[in-house]
């Protein structure tokens, strides 16, 4: 199997809490890159950041357009853009329509990321109240990559996670306590 | 499912660059140093709201038909902006860099990548509140003809006037912001006196040359589209536009910082306004 090359993690309403979680278990020395995609509140914006720093050792950024995704980083995107992922393993933004009423939208990041990235993706996708990213997740299952969803009855807003259930093509549901061990253990790296 | 994932995805990367090669051969457009990704995805729209069979129909279509060809045009190019956006950098225009440039005679500005050209009314705006408007005088370009067109009208849906208000008045406006526009049914029709020192022009930032000299050019949300090597020849068109002591203001997640000309301009506060500094040698 070839090794893993990104993870990407959307989440909407309710999510925040397992992306907490899952952020504390990141060790050090992780190998992957890591993109978060969360709806939000713009007005939220500038805490997200420090809110995420506080919960981890490895480094947070806000994307930055042209970037290179570098090992053992987490990156959030900027409210109010799209990201996208070239082939080179740079970001893109992109201030086009908004996609699920979403800018960012988790589908449109997914798609991208698996244009680039094909069976080197790890794709997770939380609690949410829209469906945004459920046809993201059929793309990146069609191009070679995993599919990892929370366990709907595990999330406190189960929509989101129920509709990428729906539509199968799905690999893996997972609970919400058990998701940094498995997306740890997921990447190849021991687990916690 | 397969299937219908598979027409969702019709455009690979490889034939994008096809694509892409045909239209600079046929038709002078060079789009090849545009950014892929976010390319590959307004192509791959227009190719399902097109309904087009197949890519080798796609690419006929395109290589023989120029009407087609101006639709592509302005399908692929992101029109997305509004009036006063990102408010604290229009407070800084205010505040911080009109009061500079009332000190020129004339003042000359550049919206580069205008689209349907909020960004100008906007701007002119501002001049109008500062005594400067009669002074001034307002290009916007944009490589889409049909945005220009649009942008010359001064008419903007109504329903957006409730967050561009909210906006003017978070930018330090005092007025009543819709004391700048008439509301008719959907629309509203700006103020004819912010029209009269407008230029709008089609421009391609690739291709075509620096057309004037300016104190202040803005280019906000455009460069995003644009890999670094173009990204580069850009910032030197805009140096080469900019007078010494001007200003370049582009848009909240873009930066000068990587760029050839970094080091002989300074960032003005917070916002992403930079202020040339030094003529080229």
């Amino acid at each position: 199997m070839k090794p893993f090359k990104l993870i990407v993690v959307g989440g909407s309403a309710g999510s925040l809490q397992v992306i907490l979680n899952f952020l504390a278990a990141i060790p050090s020395g992780f190998p992957l890159p890591i993109l978060i995609v969360l709806h939000r509140n713009g007005l939220f914006e500038s805490s997200l950041h420090e809110l995420f720093s506080s919960r981890t050792t490895v480094p947070v950024k806000e994307v930055e357009e042209k970037e290179m995704a570098a090992p053992g980083t987490v990156y959030i995107c900027p409210a109010d853009y799209h990201v996208l992922l070239e082939k080179d393993h740079t970001f893109s933004l992109d201030y086009s329509e908004r996609v699920n009423y979403s800018r960012p939208s988790i589908d449109v990041t997914f798609r991208s990321a698996a244009d680039s990235f094909g069976d080197g993706l790890i794709s997770l996708l939380l609690s949410g109240g829209n469906a945004d990213g459920v046809e993201g997740l059929e793309y990146i299952k069609a191009k070679g990559g995993v599919v990892v969803v929370q366990d709907p009855v595990t999330a406190d807003v189960p929509f989101m996670p129920q509709q990428a259930v729906l539509k199968g093509n799905v690999d893996y549901i997972v609970p919400a306590v058990e998701i940094p061990a498995f997306i740890l253990g997921l990447s190849g790296f021991p687990r916690p | 499912m397969k299937n219908s994932i598979m027409e969702s995805s019709p455009i690979q990367y490889e034939e994008l660059e096809i694509l892409l090669n045909d239209l600079f051969n046929l038709y002078g457009y060079d789009f090849t140093e545009y950014s892929k990704a976010s390319m590959q995805r307004r192509v791959q729209r227009l190719f399902l709201v097109d309904k087009f069979p197949s890519f080798a129909e796609f690419r006929h279509r395109l290589q023989h038909d120029p009407q087609y060809f101006r639709r592509f045009v302005e399908e692929i190019t992101v029109n997305v902006t509004e009036m006063l956006r990102d408010p604290s950098f229009y407070r800084t225009l205010r505040t911080s860099i009109l009061p500079i440039l009332a000190t020129y005679p004339f003042i000359r500005i550049w919206h580069a990548g205008c689209s349907t050209g909020e960004e100008v009314y906007s701007v002119a705006i501002l001049l109008k509140e500062a005594g400067l408007l009669h002074k001034s005088l307002l290009y916007g370009t944009d490589i889409n003809p049909l945005v220009i067109e649009k942008a010359r009208k001064g008419i903007f849906p109504i329903s957006q006037m409730q967050k561009y208000s909210e906006n003017y008045i978070l930018s330090g406006g005092l007025k009543d912001f819709s004391s700048y526009y008439a509301a008719n049914y959907h629309l509203a029709k700006f103020d004819s006196s912010l029209m009269e020192k407008m230029i709008f022009s089609t421009h391609n930032l690739v291709s075509d040359f620096s057309f004037n000299e300016f104190q202040l050019i803005l280019c906000r949300n455009v460069l995003i589209y644009f890999e670094r090597d173009l990204q580069s020849k850009v910032f030197k068109l805009f140096d080469y536009s900019l007078e010494n002591f001007g200003y370049l203001a582009l848009g909240s997640k873009e930066s000068l910082r990587f760029s050839p000309i970094a080091d002989r301009y300074r960032q003005v506060g917070k916002e992403k306004i930079w202020r040339k500094v030094h003529e080229a040698v």
